[in-house]
């Protein structure tokens, strides 16, 4: 007879073993190489952290990488750019979301199902299958190159919207009741009972949307035009060139790092919530 | 569904529903119409003026060889993406699943490269796979690779795949490794009894019971690869060596921004669309299914 766990899962040990080091192996790298000297990297040494990293560092966040090859704006100035557009991303998706969710489930109008499917399209229409018109309309608008231009053309989120209305639809008659006989209007029982209600989806959204939205590469790409204005994601790939033996790869890799950290400690702090967001905006 | 207990408003929800709608409308559908509406057009060499050219557009992109090329190229790449995401992770999911401790610790890691953008992953790979500097060209040039993705159409393939499938290996280990959690112990419990082995429970009751997280994994797999890769090829290898990765994504982006053809660029654009519409449908199917279990 066989058992389930019979005995210690030597095979199991060495596949998870080998699946950690694939994983965390690329960005070890890139971090020994951010605390390297050039001559270091160019030889291959590259297993180990130098004593480089705090000037490299400090050299890309404030003072940008000016080299003989190139001039990249201070990171500082980046990450700035990528923080605003995660955060105004994340948020202005939940805000919209919710409340329109809120007008769908808890209201009965003509066109309710016509701005349902409208809302729903948006999914079948990713930036990637309509370029050119998008770029003239926001180009049309004024907006290349502004914080709006980033943000607001991909806040509406037809996942955020499903998700809200699946939980809306779970909020018991009864509190819908109990708000009616007290005499609350929409709008009081929407603040005092279903947006307490939704923390939880919202935390589990915000985690989603703020690696999403740190993430973009060719909004940004099409969108801004003016260095300053670039995001991190966008910047490091400006700083590549042609990627040759000639790239200042210390420079890049430290640039990599500060790009990886903010979404990765975002996962990192809210386990639990990255999780569930991630299993529930597929349903 | 609808809910029995509503409120009664007559402008309330039409507020509530604007800032939705109206970035919809004008960042969505309107600018899909525009695609529509472009790919019928043709621009004379100035951008002066268009005519409206029925079919044409289409017609010259679907006879260009250099379309079909990509078009072979992007399945061939999808599907590599797909194979090199999918089957890592499930072995992980299955070693996971299969530990009685510590199942929350290697998650957590193992989940890690979700958080980092394709463009970055694409970066990584590309340093770590640099012909003159890269640790692991040196490996395969020491092992007697002759390795050179700058020159080399199938080395470049080769490395976009392996970055843009590293990154998503996170996202499906996670699924399979929730429907595994899924599956009722006592039920693989009752097979060891009657005496199978583990690689016996593994094809016919685990397999079969992960069918529906791998179909829905596969169709978002090739969502990925065919959408969200864009990051990794404009930052790796900018569709070279020779277009030898220049995928329909990445050709619809150039045609359109760089080359500034609008007409081609546009039906190419309406193929894509018609593409993530047959695919988020089949997604849509799966889910139906599953709400009617």
């Amino acid at each position: 007879m066989h058992s389930l766990h019979d005995r210690t899962p030597w095979l199991a040990l060495i596949v998870i073993g080998a699946g950690i080091v694939l994983t965390l192996f690329p960005v070890w790298i890139a971090f020994t190489a951010s605390t390297l000297p050039p001559q270091a990297i160019a030889r291959g040494d590259l297993l180990l952290p130098g004593a480089e990293g705090a000037a490299t560092y400090r050299t890309i966040l404030f003072e940008g990488a000016r080299t003989s090859r190139m001039a990249a704006p201070p990171v500082s100035g980046l990450l700035w750019n990528s923080l605003i557009m995660a955060l105004v991303i994340a948020a202005g998706k939940i805000a919209i979301s919710v409340i329109s969710a809120y007008a769908v489930v808890f209201f009965s109008f003509p066109g309710r199902m016509l701005a349902f499917w409208t809302i729903f399209i948006t999914l079948m229409l990713p930036v990637e299958v309509r370029i050119v018109p998008t770029y003239q309309v926001v180009a049309g608008l004024g907006m290349l190159n502004t914080y709006a231009g980033l943000t607001v053309p991909l806040i509406a989120s037809a996942t955020a919207t499903l998700l809200f209305r699946q939980f809306f639809l779970t909020i018991p008659d009864e509190l819908v009741e109990a708000a009616k006989v007290d005499g609350a209007g929409p709008m009081r029982f929407f603040l005092d009972t279903v947006l307490p209600l939704s923390r939880t989806n919202i935390a589990a959204l915000f985690v989603i949307l703020f690696i999403y939205g740190w993430n973009q590469y060719l909004w940004p790409l099409l969108i801004t035009t003016r260095a300053d204005m670039d995001t991190i994601v966008i910047g490091i790939t400006k700083m590549i060139g042609a990627g040759d033996a000639l790239t200042d790869w210390n420079l890049v890799m430290a640039t990599t790092v500060l790009a990886i950290l903010p979404p990765a400690l975002v996962v990192l702090a809210m386990q639990r919530q990255f999780v569930k967001g991630l299993v529930d905006t597929e349903k | 569904m609808r809910r029995k207990v509503i409120f009664r408003n007559r402008w309330l929800p039409y507020l509530l529903l604007a800032p939705q709608l109206g970035v919809t409308l004008v960042f969505f559908i309107w600018p899909s119409l525009q695609a529509v509406w472009q790919s019928f057009l043709r621009e004379d060499m100035f951008g002066l003026s268009s005519t409206f050219v029925w079919f044409d557009n289409y017609r010259v992109v679907l006879a260009d060889p250099g379309y079909m090329a990509a078009v072979r190229r992007t399945a061939v790449f999808s599907v590599a993406v797909a194979l090199a995401a999918l089957m890592p992770a499930l072995l992980l999911a299955v070693m996971v699943d299969r530990m009685l401790k510590g199942v929350a610790f290697w998650r957590t890691i193992l989940v890690l490269p979700y958080a980092i953008a394709p463009a970055v992953a694409g970066v990584l790979f590309l340093f770590m796979f640099n012909p003159s500097v890269g640790v692991v060209a040196r490996m395969l040039t020491a092992a007697g690779v002759d390795w050179n993705p700058r020159l080399d159409g199938t080395d470049a393939m080769i490395l976009v795949v392996l970055a843009a499938a590293w990154k998503q290996i996170s996202y499906n280990f996670l699924f399979f490794l929730a429907g595994l959690q899924a599956i009722p112990k006592s039920l693989l419990e009752a097979a060891a009894i009657d005496g199978a082995g583990g690689w016996t429970r593994f094809r016919t009751i685990v397999l079969p019971l992960l069918s529906p997280v791998t179909f829905f994994l596969v169709t978002v797999n090739v969502v990925y690869a065919f959408f969200d890769t864009f990051g990794v090829i404009h930052a790796v290898t900018q569709g070279g060596p020779a277009k030898a990765t220049e995928i329909l994504v990445y050709k619809a982006w150039y045609d359109g921004i760089i080359a500034t053809d609008f007409g081609r660029s546009a039906a190419q654009s309406v193929i894509l669309m018609i593409v993530v519409i047959a695919l988020t449908a089949v997604q849509f199917r799966y889910i139906d299914r599953r709400v009617q279990y």
